[in-house]
């Protein structure tokens, strides 16, 4: 299917309290973009909205000041009601640049709020946006309303008695642009106040004058003349499940279920990894939880990184290495030793936009077909796939579980969209979470490498240290009755169909495949997985408001496939599926079930947006003839 | 922990596996004499592993009654490194050969030693490619012959042991396949060190580069052709000990010069100079003998033990999952 969007209906500004918002933060790199909205989305948790964000960094680290290609942003979006996507247009734009505003523009809604520095739109910064005139002053934004403060003036005079060098002064302009912001939402200064009082701990009056700034910033709202339209917009409080909550990373959340799936299994955990955008952070993250059962180990390259990751497995620990598309590529050849020696592997692909270097600051799912397929022999291993920022806690746990259950690498795939992603989680109770206790073979008499489960057809786990359980294994093939080095053709077979049967029959030790949103059977169903899924849920959710018989269903489980996802599609007319890739997850489907599925594809680096995916619905339903419901 | 230990015998390291080397190879003399030095070292068997990557001498781990693990092509390094990693406690082998270790998995050699992961890396070096059936290595001498080179390899090849120098290694030798007691008081020395020990085996391929080896092995005519240095004996050879090593001091080389008159100014072997090790580990060719002994030996923290220490230091903080997800911003929702 053609991808198409639709206008979503526009959030009017003129009201004073609107359901939900998109805000979003662009500036220079060095602009502080992304503090500024994680400080802005603290407050927002803490004043009841439900919430996303994602933040959109450049590829280079400091690109020259005024740099189009160096606006770095933050978007945010909030409301009363739930909200899963970072949102399709921006209601209100923080431009504190020239390159920031034209760079973000396209997405503003008509009427939109653009809150400018208009001490940054000078000569020099319009003609690096290659503005030819200055678009403050040329009548060129007349659809919007525009509110234009010289912030370099007001964060001067703001922190003037600080006594800072003009240039720290001014780089206070962030947290004097986030107070009036804040004003505008009616948030909570407080957070802030505390983060920057830790923050500059040791710098008393860089923390001050930056509170200075903030507090400025809100005093400014309050007491200037403002242009007609704007004013402060209050946000009804979303009604959420009682509990305690944090915002949480994708990235942060998988860490944190690899730390607890090692706490549920009881075993120790070494994270082998090399740096690579955009999955680095997850090395990082768990670099500073060695409290917990986690060693991490930035090796030489990639290679070495799985290769460290199996010989830990050998060793008794679980083995997890992580990468993106290109480095992934690069350990093809070691997850297949571990899937041989059959031996437990957790395999994080934080996917990227490709192929080779690609768009590494970018998201997409094109990695799904070398997920299931890319790697040399009959090499199966179980693919799971993560959905939301939150999902990545109990995916990653459950990676865990696949891995040591049933020896075998398992491949987790996340992206760069849920890597970076923020949403509110509700923490889980420790002793709510499942427990897979993994015990290790020690049993002398008549050992062999070889001996496996009847059920899960996975081989022990008999690690070096224990008496009487010396054994030799590799990457030859093995004989099914002794583990030992065997060229018998017979047993190539037996092995082969083995370690097919033993992937396969994951199938019967996972959930059977539900329907997230809507019914189990009808007209129309929206297929997908991992990061889709917000923006699928909430066209959905507005296509069967608008009383059209449309169901959610994402798979988490990509291989195998839950083994009632066949019949559960075939109940549905029509089946459409989303995918940021030019079509994979729908050949499975089609290949596996016979099923007559559309794609939508879409791989521009970002994300779906609603309306597109609302767009592929109507588009299909009309196709299916008789349209229903009230529209 | 000694006192527990059941005395072992070489047969005790001997696994049932046929072992499959091409008659009259020189991994034979080298597993025999590693099987027979197994139980002098003091380790429990079960702690044992051999680690390998692809190629003839790889198959090496099948053939100790230890823990094996036959890997893929040039990663032993890192895999043992794995193993390490997640038990300090094992004793580690890496067995490689010269195209596994310096030309597939070169990367991974040249950082196993500069961090000084506690392995013993045994490089069969035979200089040429056997399993694959006899194509020139990184260690081939230029003008090899081979299905790859008919007209003679072009490539300048590279030494071992300078390369492992270069890269930062701690304990640096050489030895021969087929001399048992030199290799054992080698490999021994080795497994005392504390970090990566790296020792370079000449080893004889007879069947894709027969006698390559054969002045340093030849026993008629070696002593012309190697020298065996000792820690604090002058460095000298020949079969009457008449001829040694010195340094001119003008050119900042070595040379060989008679002893005869010349006591004075024959080089004493420091293990423990840099400079020294790496000029003896450069000599062979027409001009020298090959070097064979402990070349080098340093004094360094390892890999491990700093990993160790960071982990405990780590860990002396309590734990606790529960804190950990409730840990920074959080929020009721009553």
């Amino acid at each position: 299917m053609e991808l198409a969007e639709e206008k979503l209906d526009e959030h009017h500004l003129d009201e004073k309290e609107v359901i939900d918002v998109v805000v979003r933060f662009a500036g220079d790199s060095g602009d502080g973009m992304q503090l500024t909205g994680t400080n802005f989305t603290q407050a927002t948790a803490l004043y009841g909205n439900d919430l996303s964000t994602f933040p959109d960094f450049p590829a280079e680290i400091r690109a020259p000041v005024g740099a189009t290609f160096g606006v770095s942003a933050f978007q945010i979006y909030f409301g009363a009601e739930d909200v899963t996507t970072a949102g399709d247009a921006i209601d209100v734009l923080v431009a504190m640049n020239p390159a920031a505003l034209v760079t973000n523009l396209g997405n503003l809604i008509d009427g939109g709020l653009i809150i400018v520095d208009s001490g940054a739109f000078t000569a020099k910064n319009l003609a690096k946006a290659k503005y030819e005139s200055n678009p403050l002053e040329d009548g060129s934004l007349d659809g919007y309303r525009v509110f234009s403060i010289d912030i370099h003036k007001q964060v001067l005079a703001a922190v003037e008695s600080f006594g800072l060098s003009h240039k720290d002064a001014l780089r206070c302009k962030n947290m004097w642009t986030l107070g009036l912001v804040m004003w505008l939402f009616d948030r909570d200064r407080s957070t802030t106040i505390d983060n920057l009082k830790t923050k500059f701990a040791n710098k008393p009056e860089i923390a001050n004058s930056n509170i200075a700034a903030l507090n400025a910033g809100h005093a400014y709202g309050e007491t200037a003349e403002l242009p007609a339209g704007i004013h402060v917009y209050k946000v009804p409080k979303a009604k959420v499940a009682p509990g305690t909550y944090r915002n949480i990373t994708g990235t942060q959340a998988l860490a944190w279920g690899l730390i607890a799936g090692s706490e549920m299994a009881d075993i120790d955990l070494l994270f082998a990894s090399y740096p690579i955008t955009p999955a680095s952070n997850l090395l990082h993250e768990l670099a500073n939880r060695k409290e917990f059962r986690v060693n991490t180990f930035q090796a030489e390259d990639e290679i070495a990184a799985v290769c460290a990751a199996v010989g830990a497995s050998f060793a008794g620990s679980l083995g997890i290495t992580s990468s993106a598309g290109p480095g992934i590529a690069l350990k093809a050849e070691g997850i297949a030793l571990a899937a041989a020696s059959e031996l437990p592997l957790v395999v994080v692909n934080t996917q990227r936009g490709g192929p080779s270097t690609g768009l590494p600051t970018k998201t997409e799912q094109s990695d799904f077909n070398m997920a299931l397929f890319g790697r040399h022999g009959d090499t199966p291993i179980p693919v799971i796939a993560a959905s939301t920022s939150i999902d990545c806690f109990d995916v990653a746990m459950e990676a865990v579980r696949l891995s040591t259950k049933y020896m075998t690498p398992v491949m987790l795939l996340s992206d760069g969209y849920l890597a970076n992603a923020a949403e509110p989680w509700k923490i889980p109770a420790v002793d709510s979470l499942p427990t897979f206790s993994v015990t290790h073979y020690d049993d002398p008499t008549d050992f062999k490498p070889s001996i496996r489960s009847e059920e899960t057809l996975a081989r022990v786990w008999a690690k070096p240290g224990t008496p009487g359980m010396e054994h030799r294994i590799g990457g030859i093939e093995r004989s099914y009755d002794t583990g030992d080095i065997s060229y018998d053709p017979a047993n190539h077979q037996k092995m082969t169909d083995l370690r097919k049967a033993k992937v396969d029959g994951i199938a019967n030790d996972i959930p059977l495949q539900e329907v997230c949103y809507g019914n189990n059977s009808g007209k129309l169903a929206v297929v997908g997985w991992g990061s889709t899924f917000g923006a699928i849920h909430q066209a959905v959710k507005r296509a069967v408001s608008e009383g059209l018989d449309v169901s959610h269903i994402q798979v988490r489980y990509l291989a195998p496939m839950p083994r009632n996802l066949g019949e559960l599609l075939s109940n549905f007319d029509a089946v459409i599926i989303p995918e940021m890739n030019t079509g994979q997850f729908i050949r499975m489907i089609r290949s596996e079930f016979l099923i007559d599925a559309d794609g939508i594809n879409k791989v521009a680096g970002q994300p779906f947006k609603i309306g597109e995916i609302l767009a592929a619905i109507h588009e299909k339903y009309n196709e299916l003839g008789d349209r229903g419901g009230k529209s | 922990m000694n006192q527990a230990l059941p005395t072992l015998t070489l047969k005790d390291f001997a696994s049932d596996q046929e072992v499959r080397w091409c008659p009259g190879c020189g991994d034979y003399a080298i597993l025999k004499t590693i099987q027979k030095l197994m139980p002098d070292l003091e380790t429990p068997k079960e702690n044992q592993v051999f680690v390998s990557g692809i190629g003839c001498s790889s198959r090496f781990p099948y053939y100790m009654n230890t823990f094996g693990f036959h890997t893929i092509h040039g990663r032993a390094p890192a895999i043992a490194t794995g193993v390490k990693l997640a038990n300090p406690e094992l004793d580690v082998w890496v067995i490689t050969g010269d195209g596994d270790g310096f030309s597939i998995g070169g990367n991974h050699m040249m950082h196993v030693l500069r961090r000084n992961v506690n392995l013993q890396i045994l490089l069969f070096n035979n200089e040429i490619y056997g399993l694959t059936k006899g194509q020139y290595s990184p260690t081939s001498q230029v003008g090899t012959r081979s299905p790859s080179s008919p007209t003679g390899s072009i490539d300048s090849p590279l030494s071992p042991c300078q390369v492992a120098m270069g890269s930062g290694g701690t304990f640096i030798a050489r030895s021969i396949d087929t001399e048992a007691k030199h290799l054992t008081s080698v490999v021994k020395r080795g497994h005392a060190h504390d970090g990566a020990a790296f020792i370079e085996i000449l080893q004889n391929c007879p069947i894709y580069n027969d006698g390559i080896f054969e002045q340093v092995k030849d026993k008629k005519i070696a002593a012309d052709f190697r020298v065996e240095v000792e820690h604090g004996e002058p460095i000298i050879f020949g079969k009457e000990k008449e001829k040694g090593i010195a340094l001119n001091r003008e050119k900042l080389e070595l040379e060989v010069i008679a002893v005869a008159g010349n006591e004075d100014s024959i080089l004493i072997h420091n293990e423990t100079n840099k400079i020294q090790a790496q000029m003896l580990a450069a000599m062979g060719g027409e001009d020298f003998p090959v070097a064979v002994g402990v070349l080098y030996q340093e004094e360094k923290s390892s890999f491990v033990s700093d990993t160790q220490s960071q982990l405990q230091q780590a860990r002396d903080k309590q734990a606790s999952l529960e804190a950990l997800l409730n840990s920074g911003h959080t929020w009721n929702v009553d």
